[in-house]
């Protein structure tokens, strides 16, 4: 693994379904683990309510979209994307976020899915 | 074509002249003309048939129909305090007198204001005078009528040197009497000339029923009796009656009381009309034809002073037909008035009592079914008849004791549909009946208010409504006495049956049930995870709106500690770390000061605190103080400190209960009737922690002048010099709503007993996020709903919420004090999972009013600088 990949902390301290926040590359980001034990990385900073506060939401799933909603407003992000499921035109950034000896390394920003 | 504007007086301003002059303003009549109404009373149009709210009411506006005083179109006029003394036919013109003399009890300094006014149609609508028969005696002190509020007004003044009241009459104006006698305290008496009470309503079996019921109440009925006279001096010391049928000087018996109420009947108020020679009908009243004109074609009479066809009415709905029909009759319509459903429906003393349609079973060939459990004091009888076709018919019924069927029964009366094979099916314990029976379109649902299932049908299938609320709205359906609401939610339903719409009540895509059938799931499988649940009832892993609420539910149910392991994933916002999200990130603290008490050092402890985490501070609307700006990773030690200074959490950030804000109560006011503080105090300690559907706020005011603003609030008390009001389902916010009077002049106990009821049934049948305003209002019955469950147990069920809620105080613990205590909790309240010591540069303030307050975020923050990492800046890399 390169420098661009930052160790965050053991998967074990992930409670699933409840996220938290590390800074990583300077960034403040939301990390999330879902009932299928899949894990996820996204910019921790709600646009529309413009507080970084994504990590503090309740997780869920949508249609079968896992999501996250907002603390604040309640919008609803999709946690493989970042894509806004209630405003389409809003997106946070999703990363690369893999477990290596059980801990969790989050990496660069995805490129956005077209 | 000339177009000047013609002038229509209307005289009398109750119920009936209101509803006139409302639906001639709507339906455009006052396009052409000018409306004068002259009322005798002196305030406006209220509403009568409440009259016995009166006491309850906190003032006598909350009965009026008019509350403003005046009509919002400009061309209306009303003159009150006014009272007609001729009717000039040839000129076409009225002369008032003002002030009315009736209301006149000092004599004048001036002989008032006469006025005259021409007019080019009149109506009137001067009602009715209650009849006092002339028995010896009726004039002494303590002799009352049951008609105004002014009535009522004197019956209380003289019942607070009064111990026992008789009300002359048992039909339903004298129950109603009585009623009002059993709330100002008085031992009461009813006295009636025929064998049993309500004979124009009631049948003798459903008479027994029904004293059966009151006499529980401890009125003591007295049927079959003759009044002889009233004795004492100048004041009334008794009754004096003889057993009906007997002659005089047969054996007497005196009842002692010192007031007496008549309420022997009503008479039409027709003196005007029969100085100026208009036709009368043989017993009374302005004889009208169906458009309710009279003998002379530019006057017509409504309500109770008229006489359709030679008859009286002497109820409000026919008046309101009369008030359309003229409305219409002036704008040259088809309207006509030919009589009227008679059909009763009404709560006396409690005891639900019906009767409808041919009651007495007098059609030919009529046959009755009688349900009867002289147990729960329940009578029910069907008057039903046999067609050609071998169906049955239903002419008419009697419900004492539980009427609920009522909204179904009626309709079926006027559509004249076959009922099913097992006609007593529909009087049986637990039937629902109705709307499967195929009910016609033309039925008239709503007799009030005239409105036919079609048209119902009409305002779901085309205007959109989906409610039983907004069917109200939409054609008043149900917007008066209210007993055709559930036949309106059953035709709702049908209707959406029908088209194949699911009306959707489920919480969410992930639960199809309600919340108040999830709490009965979670209460009978003893669920304490949201995983168990979600996999027996519901799909998919939950959202923020599912997960909130059974977090609330298991909260209600278990009062564990919301962050506990199982729960903590479920909590919103706000519980997830115990205080109150704002907007830039940071949180609000908010300890609790019960009913807004607290001691100079508690005081500068909060002055403390706020200065050494320079936190902005400001008095909340609930007598608290409200800290803000604090760091999530601030709040341990924030509380510490409080905690540590004999503080608790104040749950503002929760959907429970918030605060009851009191007065400062007959300890310091000289206007204090009781100590409302100490009340305020006890209240909020023992709810403290509750987790309801929604937040939850109390008030305690120690007397009337309502400092503590109690009944804008879920619960409020107000003292009185007996005890304590109890108002609920009250709220502030953008539809502030009062709360209205549950229960009066309770002990302290009884208060407390009927709280834990009120509360805890809310949070069993609320919805989601549904104040108990709304929750009241959803209830079939609404606020009587509630009352039969909580103060008169109809249910059964008031030792079980009693017990639920006293396992909620029992094991109420601080959360916050826990928090502190549990390394497992403390440990999410850290900025960054990697980065503990390093506080979110997101959040920064500025300065204003010598305070913090949260500066404008310009978009995601970067520490680039300050974490050594070799990645090139993700987030510019787009």
């Amino acid at each position: 693994m390169g420098a661009e990949w930052e160790r965050v902390c053991p998967v074990d301290d992930l409670e699933v379904e409840r996220g938290v926040t590390a800074l990583v590359h300077g960034q403040a980001i939301a990390i999330f683990r879902t009932h299928d034990d899949e894990i996820h990385a996204l910019g921790n900073y709600d646009p529309f309510a413009r507080a970084s506060v994504l990590a503090r939401g309740i997780v869920g799933t949508r249609a079968g979209v896992p999501f996250v909603a907002s603390p604040m407003h309640k919008h609803a992000f999709d946690l493989r994307t970042g894509r806004c499921l209630d405003d389409e035109t809003h997106s946070v950034p999703v990363y690369d976020v893999v477990v290596e000896d059980g801990v969790v390394l989050v990496g660069r920003r995805k490129q956005a899915v077209a | 074509m000339r177009h000047t504007r013609s002038t229509l007086v209307v005289v009398g301003h109750g119920m009936v002249g209101h509803r006139f002059v409302q639906a001639a303003i709507e339906r455009g009549l006052t396009e052409t003309h000018d409306i004068v109404v002259i009322g005798a009373e002196r305030r406006p149009a209220y509403d009568r048939v409440a009259l016995t709210s009166f006491f309850a009411a906190e003032s006598a506006d909350e009965l009026s129909l008019l509350p403003e005083g005046a009509y919002d179109d400009p061309r209306v006029t009303l003159v009150l305090d006014a009272e007609v003394t001729e009717i000039d036919r040839a000129g076409r013109a009225i002369t008032y007198v003002s002030p009315a003399p009736g209301n006149v009890t000092e004599p004048l300094t001036n002989p008032g204001r006469v006025e005259t006014i021409a007019y080019d149609a009149l109506v009137l609508a001067t009602g009715a005078a209650p009849f006092v028969p002339p028995v010896e005696g009726r004039d002494k002190d303590g002799c009352f009528v049951y008609r105004t509020i002014e009535d009522l007004e004197a019956i209380r003044t003289a019942s607070g040197s009064a111990t026992s009241g008789i009300v002359i009459g048992g039909g339903l104006l004298g129950l109603e009497a009585a009623n009002a006698l059993v709330q100002l305290g008085l031992e009461t008496h009813v006295v009636e000339m025929a064998p049993r009470l309500m004979p124009v309503q009631l049948d003798g079996s459903g008479g027994a029923t029904l004293v059966r019921h009151i006499e529980k109440l401890g009125v003591r009925v007295h049927a079959g009796v003759l009044t002889e006279a009233i004795t004492g001096d100048e004041a009334v010391t008794g009754l004096r009656v003889r057993p009906a049928g007997t002659e005089e000087g047969a054996e007497t018996t005196t009842v002692d009381a010192q007031v007496v109420v008549f309420s022997a009947g009503i008479r039409p108020r027709d003196a005007i009309a029969r100085e100026c020679g208009l036709d009368l009908a043989e017993r009374g009243g302005v004889l009208v034809d169906e458009q309710c004109r009279t003998s002379d074609p530019h006057i017509f009479a409504i309500g109770e002073c008229a006489a359709p066809g030679g008859r009286m009415y002497g109820l409000v709905a026919p008046g309101y037909a009369m008030a359309e029909v003229v409305v219409d009759a002036l704008r040259e319509g088809p309207g006509t008035f030919t009589g009227a459903d008679m059909s009763t429906k009404l709560k006396l003393l409690g005891v639900d009592v019906a009767s409808f349609g041919d009651a007495f079973a007098t059609t030919p060939d009529a046959l009755e079914l009688v349900y009867s459990d002289a147990v729960a004091g329940v009578y029910k009888k069907l008057v039903v008849a046999e067609s050609e076709d071998g169906t049955f018919r239903l002419l008419g019924g009697i419900l004492v004791g539980d009427a609920s069927a009522y909204g179904v029964l009626r309709p079926l009366v006027a559509s004249g549909i076959a009922l099913p094979a097992n006609p007593e099916e529909l009087i049986l314990p637990a039937s629902r009946g109705g709307v499967e029976l195929g009910m016609p379109d033309e039925a008239q649902v709503c007799s009030c208010n005239d409105v036919t299932k079609a048209q119902i049908v009409h305002a779901v299938a085309e205007d959109g409504c989906e409610t039983v609320a907004d069917v109200k709205k939409c054609t008043r359906a149900g917007s008066t006495c209210g007993s055709c609401v559930p036949l309106v939610k059953n035709i709702i339903e049908e209707h959406f049956a029908a088209v194949g719409k699911v009306v959707d009540k489920g919480l969410c895509e992930h639960f199809r049930l309600t919340r108040q059938e999830l709490f009965d799931v979670v209460a009978v499988h003893g669920y304490r995870r949201f995983d168990d649940i979600v996999e027996a009832h519901g799909t998919g892993r939950g959202c923020d709106v599912c997960k909130p609420v059974i977090a609330s539910i298991l909260a209600s149910q278990f009062n564990g500690h919301v962050l506990d392991t199982d729960n903590r994933q479920l909590q919103d916002t706000n519980d997830a770390y115990l205080a109150n999200i704002q907007r830039n990130g940071t949180y609000s603290v908010v300890p609790r000061i019960p009913g807004g008490e607290i001691t100079p050092d508690k005081l500068i402890v909060i002055g403390e605190v706020a200065r050494d985490f320079n936190l902005y501070t400001k008095i909340t609307g609930g007598q608290r103080i409200d800290l803000f700006g604090a760091r999530m990773e601030e709040l341990p030690a924030i509380w510490r400190r409080l905690v540590d200074a004999g503080f608790e959490s104040g749950h503002a950030y929760g959907k429970s209960l918030r605060t009851v804000k009191s007065c400062v109560g007959s300890t310091w006011c000289r206007f204090g009737v009781q100590d409302s503080v100490a009340l305020a105090i006890a209240l909020e300690l023992r709810y403290r922690g509750l987790r309801s559907p929604h937040k939850l706020k109390g008030g305690v005011s120690g007397c009337a002048r309502e400092c503590a603003e109690a009944r804008s609030k879920d619960f409020g008390i107000i003292a009185t010099e007996k005890g304590w009001n109890l108002y609920v389902g009250g709220n502030g916010g953008a539809v502030p709503v009062h709360a209205r009077l549950l229960a009066g002049d309770l002990d302290t106990d009884t208060l407390i007993s009927y709280l834990d009821r009120y509360l805890m049934y809310y949070i069993r049948t609320a919805d989601r996020l549904q104040r108990t305003a709304g929750w009241v209002d959803s209830l079939e019955g609404g606020l009587d709903r509630v009352r039969e469950v909580v103060v008169e147990d109809s249910l059964g069920l008031g030792a079980e919420l009693e017990a639920e809620m006293a396992r909620h105080v029992g094991s109420y613990f601080d959360e916050w004090k826990a928090t502190l205590e549990d390394p497992a909790k403390l440990s999410r309240f850290v900025s960054f999972v990697n980065a503990p010591d390093t506080p979110d540069p997101a959040i920064s303030f500025t300065e204003e009013r010598g305070q913090i307050k949260p500066a404008d975020s310009e978009g995601p923050v970067v520490l680039g600088a300050t974490i050594p990492v070799g990645a090139p800046d993700a987030a510019r890399v787009s």
